[in-house]
């Protein structure tokens, strides 16, 4: 970086480190500032790219809650055995040390939109010129009858990494021999849409080596799903026989589970089962209903610069967003994320504003070496992100090309989380 | 293996390469269709120019990361300083796994498991350093030239700062820094060699899904501004 790192630190970082969050309030830096709620793929490279490349000219305030953040891609590889939680977890260190991010860790509560201030759980509040909202998601209540956030400890979702990632790890590998490990899926549109069917090859991976004769239960009110051929084929080809999936033409849209009982019951029938995996219908994170930028579950944005549709000040990046044809996916929101940032710092410091290009590409491992992908390129129109140009993995590729696309997955996670938290 | 037991090898294989002679001599007409793995990256023979990795000509005896005018990375730089010489044992073990001897090296090779293509290689290599009388007259190597490219947009002059912007959507995967874990490095890339490689994804001449959807939709003017700005990036 060119920018002048004793000035810029002078001013920011040790004003963080000192004081902490509550004088971030009223600090009058003369600067315009950028708050950002959330550091995952959407928050944490905006912050990074808002203040790499402003030179120090904006004051980057990067509200989350969590010390160590635990990326959700690649959480299933962790469940399969294939890396441990360590290789997931991620400071903001650098984030604050080498670009001079102010790094919060506190809540997020609420966002007087008149008076532009996030208002934090710890006390206080901090002013903002321009808010982006990334906080992810959070599970639609009554979504799945009889499972709420009080019964994730018995029946987990590990749908944000970390701990639930570390529980639902524990009670696979403590299933009995012969036992039933039930996946609720959850409906559209939901966070990494082929994430629910490559944790069921990692769990397949994992109980054909420990437990061959355990049975794995798909209950999925979708009539289809992300990559469904590559998935089929690939459990069919490696843990042929060991997995049911049950769409909504047998009831999969019509279940409830007894956390207490360890039962799910399917169109009225009981099922008992060992572990039950529930990944509950999804909203965007619950801050952005609180800032009242949502429109049903999630906040709409307007494509050219991921605008919130509801406040100009406002942008919403990644899950959380309503924006058209990309999927929720952590590939996405790091891609939203420059395009925001992008723009943001035109605003407020005149820079030059390039259009909006948006990719995503979404690998998963459906067994060892055995890796698929889909992609996509899309652009700002009017309306909403609109598709332009995609491929998918296809079925029945060798398996030299397979560990390619998987080592090529490898090399994203370096890149990915090199771009979000430097 | 141990950061300290890497530099001791390193430092081992230094020593023995002072004047060793390979005990073993590999087929050179053989090693020349090895070098074809190379030729993306490396030119040798009487028309070769530094490219996306340094010219190979007069390699041995060589001291790592010499060539004038090439931009090395750092732990080339590093290993060079140590005194990494190149001599048929270290380029042997250098060509196994690249990035084991070099940990930091840009060179997006995986390696040659293979004990007699490294043999038939260095042979190859070693026809163009230990005496010119071995040096082919006229057979520079290909450089990724056989595509062709108008020259008017070979000639386009990019924006660097347009380049910076549309960088961003190449570091999702590619690292800024240059590190290759598994996707390979494109930063400091001469900027015929990115122009060319890009405009080739671009007509599917060169073939990976996800670099033709990408390339596929860029301008001639935005492939010249990314070779712009990846050939000096700020960070």
């Amino acid at each position: 970086m060119k920018l002048n790192r004793r000035t810029f630190l002078g001013t920011t970082v040790a004003g963080a480190a000192t004081f902490g969050a509550p004088m971030v309030m009223g600090a009058s830096h003369g600067k315009p500032r950028v708050v950002v709620i959330g550091g995952g793929a959407g928050g944490a490279t905006v912050a990074r790219y808002l203040a790499k490349d402003s030179k120090g000219e904006l004051d980057v305030v990067l509200i989350e809650p969590t010390r160590t953040y635990y990326t959700c891609f690649f959480s299933n590889l962790y469940l399969g055995g294939l890396r441990d939680l360590s290789s997931i977890a991620h400071s903001y260190g650098t984030l604050a040390a080498e670009y001079g991010v102010n790094v919060v860790h506190d809540w997020a509560v609420g966002v007087d939109r008149d008076a532009k201030a996030v208002a934090l759980a710890g006390g206080g509040s901090v002013p903002y010129d321009k808010l982006v909202v990334s906080p992810g998601i959070d599970f639609v209540e009554g979504s799945v009858p009889g499972w709420s956030a009080l019964s994730q400890n018995k029946m987990p979702h590990a749908y944000k990494a970390g701990s639930q990632s570390e529980l639902l790890k524990a009670q696979i590998e403590s299933m009995p021999e012969g036992g039933t490990y039930c996946m609720v899926a959850p409906p559209n549109p939901y966070r990494c849409p082929p994430g629910p069917y490559e944790r069921i090859s990692m769990v397949a991976h994992v109980l054909k080596a420990k437990n061959p004769t355990a049975k794995i239960l798909i209950v999925d009110p979708k009539e289809k799903y992300s990559k469904q051929a590559l998935f089929e084929e690939g459990w069919q080809k490696h843990y042929g026989g060991m997995v049911e999936r049950i769409g909504p033409d047998f009831g999969g849209d019509k279940v409830e589970v007894n956390p207490d009982e360890m039962t799910v019951t399917i169109d009225g029938s009981v099922e008992k089962v060992d572990v039950c995996n529930v990944i509950a219908g999804q909203k965007a994170g619950h801050i952005a209903e609180m800032a009242g930028i949502t429109e049903g579950n999630w906040a709409p944005v307007n494509a050219a610069d991921m605008s919130s549709r509801m406040d100009e000040n406002i942008h919403v990046l990644g899950d959380a967003a309503a924006q058209g044809d990309m999927p929720k996916s952590g590939f996405s929101a790091n891609s939203q994320a420059k395009v925001a940032a992008n723009a943001i710092r035109g605003a407020l410091t005149g820079s030059k504003v390039f259009p909006a290009k948006f990719a995503n590409t979404c690998w998963s491992l459906i067994d060892t070496d055995d890796g698929v992908k889909v992609g996509a390129t899309y652009e700002a129109t009017p309306e909403k992100i609109a598709k332009v140009d995609g491929f998918i993995s296809q079925t029945g590729e060798d398996a030299a090309l397979r560990k390619a696309t998987y080592e090529e997955s490898v090399g994203w996670y370096a890149g990915i989380t090199a771009d979000m938290f430097g | 293996m141990t950061a300290p037991k890497l530099l001791s090898l390193v430092a081992a294989l230094c020593l023995l390469g002072q004047g060793a002679v390979a005990d073993e001599f590999g087929d050179a007409e053989r090693g020349e269709k090895v070098f074809a793995q190379c030729k993306g990256c490396h030119m040798v023979g009487a028309k070769a120019k530094n490219r996306i990795g340094p010219t190979l000509n007069s390699l041995f005896s060589r001291q790592a990361a010499s060539v004038e005018g090439f931009a090395y990375s750092k732990a080339f730089k590093r290993a060079g300083a140590k005194g990494l010489e190149w001599h048929a044992d270290t380029l042997d073990t250098f060509l196994e796994t690249p990035r084991q001897m070099v940990p930091g090296t840009r060179m997006s090779f995986r390696g040659l498991p293979d004990k007699q293509d490294r043999l038939d290689l260095i042979a190859y290599l070693r026809s163009f350093s230990v005496s010119p009388a071995n040096i082919p007259e006229a057979d520079p190597t290909a450089a990724p030239t056989d595509h062709d490219l108008d020259p008017e947009i070979l000639a386009l002059v990019g924006d660097p700062e347009y380049g910076a912007y549309l960088s961003s959507e190449c570091t999702t995967c590619h690292q800024a820094s240059g590190g290759d874990e598994g996707i390979p490095s494109i930063v400091l890339w001469p900027e015929e060699d990115f122009v060319l490689a890009m405009h080739a994804y671009k007509a599917k001449k060169r073939i990976h899904p996800v670099m033709n959807m990408i390339a596929g939709r860029l301008s001639d003017e935005e492939i010249a501004a990314l070779a712009a700005y990846f050939v000096a990036p700020e960070e």
